[in-house]
């Protein structure tokens, strides 16, 4: 087996390692913890008082943050390689990542002027 | 014990189960993780600098057996499910969070042979894994059927995204300066290089990445929703956030992936920033002796200042949050990039 196919099965041992550990705990907890269902208890728990109102209707105010973290975040992808290389690539390769950099900026620049950054 | 220092004492196993034993550590490691940081920072720090009476007093000696009487109330304790909660996602919210801290050790250098596997994107890798517990938060808040998990879980999600950014600009500075995003290959960049010719300690990055080591433990501290940052678990305002619903051993799972995490991402910060397990002069197989120790004993120093932080902010708004990190730490952190990779091409 090669070596890149070696990093992939560690990978993939602690995540499966990791799975048996949690259900290992869940199952000692089911040995060890009492059951004595109340109706009560199963009333979602909002500081005490009983729930008013329906739940699921929230304002997500913040989805135009996401839409602007996928962009910055495509752009993590890119940097990276960049980063690795950039001994090799030299002014060359600066010029072009401030380029890069600057037009990504516009958009955040651009996201601040429209006021999507504030809290309306 | 660990694989190689068996290899040094003269057994020679496979790498199968090398692979088999230091798994098994790991899977120690972020229970072994929670606890110190709980204990030292939590309970002893915490207690002294608020001045809190009651963590202090159970079994004597500074409250040595308040973890101990935490964690044995949570095995008792009832497995509640709200009535209108989406069940399967409920019950598997907590294991996303704990398994994603679990992974990101994976990658973590403890001495020169001692890592699981120094994976190429080692960097990449961490950062990656430990941002999947954002689903688990998401997860768990929408699945709760409760009003304030909801919020919280919104409002932690849209924390989590707004801070991996900073984070992923401040490290690009490290990789920038060492040419390599292996976390291994980081240590040994700071050991073998100098900072405008002068080797004596080599260059951790510290020094020269001060602005990235403090964009990386603000935004760190953002994505363990710690104080100044703890709008989503704030327990004035939403009682308690996405976990609020949870009970016994699954709460339990939050509350270990939070301080494995941070005990994750001190590590992260102290092998990046400090140097990990490398000391200055100490080369070879004491190297992989003393590793650990050293990488605990810088991981430690990072961890005292994120819960100083914890301890002595007051907490945020929401909205001074988004700000924060869009108005501020991302500029900066781009600024950051592109003067390091200035430097880096200039000198």
């Amino acid at each position: 087996m090669t070596e890149f196919y070696r990093s992939y099965l560690a990978v993939a041992v602690l995540i499966l390692a990791a799975i048996g550990m949690v259900g290992f705990m869940l199952g000692l907890g089911r040995l060890i913890r009492p059951v004595r269902a109340q109706e009560q208890k199963y009333i979602p728990y909002e500081a005490g008082s009983d729930p008013t109102g329906t739940f699921g209707q929230s304002n997500v105010r913040y989805y135009v943050f996401a839409l602007l973290f996928v962009i910055f975040d495509v752009e993590a992808v890119f940097i990276f390689p960049w980063a690795v290389n950039l001994e090799s690539l030299g002014w060359f390769g600066l010029v072009e990542m401030t380029i890069f950099v600057v037009v990504l900026t516009l958009g955040l620049v651009y996201a601040w002027r429209k006021g999507v950054l504030r809290w309306a | 014990m660990n694989a190689v220092a068996l290899t040094t004492l003269g057994i020679e196993i496979g790498w199968g189960a090398a692979l088999a034993i230091k798994t098994l550590v790991i899977l120690l490691i972020i229970p072994a993780g929670a606890l110190i940081l709980g204990y030292v920072f939590l309970l002893k720090m915490m207690s002294h600098m608020q001045s809190r009476l009651g963590p202090m007093d159970p079994g004597g000696f500074h409250g040595w057996f308040q973890l101990i009487g935490d964690g044995l109330k949570f095995v008792q304790k009832e497995d509640l499910m709200p009535d209108g909660a989406d069940r399967k996602v409920f019950a598997g919210a907590p294991a996303v969070v704990l398994i994603s801290t679990f992974l990101v050790f994976l990658v973590i250098p403890m001495g020169p042979d001692l890592v699981v596997k120094d994976l190429d994107i080692g960097v990449f890798y961490a950062l990656a894994v430990s941002s999947l517990s954002v689903i688990g938060i998401l997860m768990a808040g929408w699945s709760s059927a409760n009003k304030y998990a909801l919020l919280g879980g919104l409002r932690a999600a849209g924390q989590l995204i707004a801070y991996e950014l900073p984070l992923l600009l401040a490290v690009i500075g490290v990789v920038i300066q060492a040419g390599t995003m292996s976390l291994n290959g980081i240590v040994v960049a700071q050991q073998q290089q100098s900072i405008f010719g002068i080797d004596w300690i080599g260059n951790p990055y510290i020094l020269t990445q001060f602005v990235g080591f403090l964009i990386f433990l603000i935004a760190a501290q953002a994505e363990l929703t710690q104080t100044p940052f703890d709008m989503p678990v704030a327990e004035s305002e939403l009682v308690g956030g996405y976990h609020v619903e949870y009970t016994g051993f699954r709460f339990l799972f939050f509350f270990m992936g939070e301080y494995g995490t941070a005990f994750a991402f001190s590590a992260i910060a102290a092998t990046l920033f400090l140097g990990g397990y490398a000391l200055p002069w100490v080369e070879g197989d004491l190297a992989n002796w003393i590793g650990p120790l050293v990488l605990f004993a810088k991981l430690m120093l990072v961890a005292f200042l994120m819960f100083w932080a914890r301890f002595t902010f007051p907490r945020l708004r929401e909205d001074q949050l988004q700000a924060f990190a869009w108005k501020f730490l991302i500029p900066l952190g781009l600024a950051n990039l592109l003067v390091t990779a200035l430097f880096k091409v200039a000198f």
